[in-house]
């Protein structure tokens, strides 16, 4: 695959190789789909003059004017049921919305229209548009600002969900999804945003809706997505110290899921611990887990096992490390699956 | 506007519905409720087919035109009074009446130009008419066969949408694009214009699409139908305040139709259309009329409302007025009418020789246009279902 990989750092860089943080990668990339392509404005609260409260877009409105970097009302229905009409009428709008708890009051309109206009009309309107979503926990905010909804969207046909986890891949995915005729929910990790790494900007971006492993090992497979990507990194390293070889998959795309090299690498390792911030009920990791046992059930040394927020409402700031999983909750997982 | 308590259905508790008659003091009070538009309500012609002049909404129609109007008014009556039927026969699953608002909605589409757009909510059938759409390509989403088969694109006419609201959103969003796109401000111009109904204005995406449309300045005409009844629920339920008047508070017009007078809906909206293509947008029309049927096939409009408010009604139907008018002006005379009972008649055959014989879909519908570039996990569960369903004797796609 020609995408820039985590392990790609210590290559020659050629000129085009930046290092960049993925909230700088996310900036470049939306000015590189706006500069490629009239069409694309960019729309949410706060994202002009402000440039977002993350800053990804931030000088956007300066360079491209207020007509394609639309500071809105503060709705986020509204956001998003505009984008619609844009997006009907030839436009590729990118809504960011704030936060991930924020997302509830725009979810008629993502359910009812975005997800289903093109099946409705029989492909005669498409809904080329994206949702920037900032998400999950770990920067000790209030609540309605750290929760990790990405199933909710998943589990709706007609939408598209990806997570980025790193620079490179928050610098081409954006602009795919940008470029994708099919609606996308874009998660970002808001607790990486200023995690840095490098990004070549001329190798041509693999597919946008493909997992990639990023590490190999031989005794677990680890998939994982977003922010849990490094947290499950880390672990595998700190495994690699008590000699056990962790397999780690980025899946990158939610929905639709490409479990094809989890399939791969589970019938290698025979077991598979999945990572992720949201709770487990009823969720990707849920899905995860019934395919591999669907298709793996003879290669499975042991259950699949799930690390994972719990099912509560996010809590206070003072118990998210509680209640996110970390290195240490991976490694005992990793455990029980080997000790199985 | 009358205290909702005062008039609607007694509660469980109270005395059965034989004992239960409703005192002169109710029934004045829900006809007030949904008699009078109003001293601000533009008419141009009486529920007796008289011609008024208004101050700013006057129009010039010939007969020509007139006759127009009344042709159009009347197939659509025919198209939904036989797919009406066709649902008490089994045909349809449901169907949702328009009888009583064919002024509104013909007054309102014959205004618009062919590169206007249209957002309607599920109701518009008539506004379906006057965009080219064919009766038989309403069926499909009431049968069950699709979700409605016109081309949006070709007709400028959205897909119906069920959701409450969710559309005036939508056409914000397009009327910015018009804007954005330079199409406002010059002759050649383009608006948009959004349906919905008196219940509507309850939701938020419609609060939200007045604010939308106001601070970007967007060419949109909010066209609410104000029927008086939002399945159950009267007006009196959603609002305080005439509907019209709370254009004021998001900073842009609102103009009370008589919905049931063809020339006024038609002059108001034309206006309206026009300014929102000269920059003046957005407007707010309400076209004040009424639902003579249910809401939907599903509904008994009889546990809700008096008879009497029906009756009263009937008197100002859209259609019967227009009639006396090409009859007193002697624009029209006995063969014309004949010719347009014979086409509505005509019309109704039609639609139900096609809704009878519209076929099932096949299978594969389930499955196809889900995405507009594919989805390799949908893609293998169809093979999969697919595969299965072929399996039987007789299996077909």
């Amino acid at each position: 695959m020609a995408a820039p990989t985590m392990d790609r750092s210590t290559s020659a860089a050629p000129a085009a190789v930046q290092t960049l943080t993925i909230a700088k990668a996310l900036n470049n990339g939306l000015r590189a789909s706006m500069e490629a392509n009239p069409k694309v404005i960019v729309m949410g609260e706060d994202v002009g003059k402000l440039g977002g409260v993350f800053r990804i877009t931030d000088g956007l409105q300066k360079d491209f004017g207020e007509q394609r970097v639309l500071d809105t009302p503060l709705a986020e229905s509204g956001i998003i049921g505009t984008a619609v009409g844009l997006a009907i009428r030839g436009y590729r709008p990118v809504c960011e919305i704030q936060f991930d708890g924020f997302i509830f009051p725009g979810f008629d309109q993502i359910v009812s229209q975005v997800a289903k206009l093109h099946f409705r009309t029989q492909g005669r309107l498409k809904v080329p548009m994206v949702i920037r979503v900032p998400f999950g926990g770990g920067i000790g905010a209030v609540e309605h600002h750290s929760e990790s909804p990405e199933s909710y969207f998943a589990h709706t046909a007609g939408l598209k969900v990806v997570s980025c986890s790193n620079p490179a891949d928050a610098y081409w995915m954006i602009q795919q999804a940008i470029d994708c005729d099919d609606p996308v929910l874009f998660f970002e990790p808001k607790r990486r945003y200023y995690e840095k790494g490098q990004v070549d900007t001329t190798a041509a971006p693999g597919p946008l809706f493909e997992s990639r492993t990023l590490r190999t090992g031989t005794d677990v497979t680890l998939v994982t997505y977003g922010p849990m990507v490094r947290t499950s990194l880390d672990a595998a390293a700190a495994a690699e110290e008590e000699g056990r070889s962790l397999e780690v998959i980025d899946l990158r795309t939610l929905s639709p899921l490409d479990l094809a090299p989890v399939y791969e690498s589970v019938r290698r390792t025979g077991r598979l611990v999945v990572v992720t911030e949201a709770p487990s009920e009823s969720s990707i990791s849920s899905e995860i887990a019934a395919k591999v046992q669907q298709e793996c059930f003879y290669s499975l040394q042991a259950p699949v096992l799930r690390v994972t927020g719990f099912d509560t409402p996010y809590p206070p700031s003072k118990l998210e490390e509680e209640f996110l999983p970390d290195l240490d909750r991976v490694l005992h997982a990793v455990d029980r699956s080997l000790a199985w | 506007m009358s205290s909702p308590e005062k008039w609607t259905h007694p509660g469980p508790d109270a005395a059965p519905a034989t004992a239960a008659k409703p005192t002169a003091e109710q029934v004045i009070a829900g006809l007030r409720a949904t008699d009078e538009g109003g001293a601000d309500l533009v008419q141009l012609l009486t529920p007796e087919g008289e011609r008024v002049q208004h101050p700013d909404f006057d129009i010039d129609i010939t007969a020509e035109e007139l006759r127009g109007l009344y042709r159009d008014m009347v197939l659509v009556r025919r198209v939904d009074r036989e797919a009406n039927a066709l649902q008490r026969k089994g045909e349809l699953g449901i169907w949702v009446p328009l009888l009583g608002q064919e002024a509104a909605q013909i007054g309102a589409g014959r205004a618009l130009r062919p590169e206007d757009m249209a957002f309607p909510s599920y109701r518009e059938h008539g506004i379906a008419w006057t965009r080219g759409v064919k009766p038989t390509e309403l069926l499909g989403i009431f049968r069950g066969t699709d979700n409605g088969t016109w081309d949006p694109v070709e007709h400028r006419f959205h897909p119906y949408t069920i959701v409450i609201g969710n559309q005036v959103l939508n056409a914000a969003g397009y009327a910015m694009g018009q804007k954005f796109d330079g199409k406002v401000g010059d002759a050649d111009g383009e608006a948009t214009i959004c349906f919905f109904g008196d219940g509507a204005t309850s939701q938020g995406d419609v609060h939200e699409g007045f604010v939308w449309a106001a601070v970007y300045d967007a060419p949109l005409v909010f066209f609410c139908q104000n029927n008086q009844w939002a399945i159950s629920e009267p007006t009196e339920r959603q609002s305080r305040l005439p509907l019209y008047q709370r254009a004021r508070g998001y900073g842009f017009p609102g103009i009370r139709v008589d919905g049931n007078d063809v020339l006024a809906t038609l002059a108001v909206t034309r206006w309206a259309l026009e300014e929102c293509r000269q920059g003046n947008g957005p407007i707010l029309i309400e076209a004040f009329t009424y639902r003579m049927d249910a809401h939907t096939t599903s509904d008994d409009p009889s546990r809700y409302r008096l008879s009497d408010e029906l009756e009263l009604w009937k008197l100002k139907d859209p259609i019967e007025r227009v009639k006396v008018h090409l009859v007193k002006q002697q624009w029209a005379d006995q063969a014309f009418f004949e010719s347009i009972e014979a086409e509505a008649e005509q019309i109704a055959i039609e639609l139900r020789d096609y809704c009878v014989n519209l076929p099932d879909p096949p299978a594969g519908r389930i499955f196809s246009e889900v995405y507009a570039e594919g989805n390799p996990v949908l893609e293998a569960q169809r093979d999969e279902f697919l595969a299965y369903h072929a399996g039987f004797a007789g299996g077909e796609h």
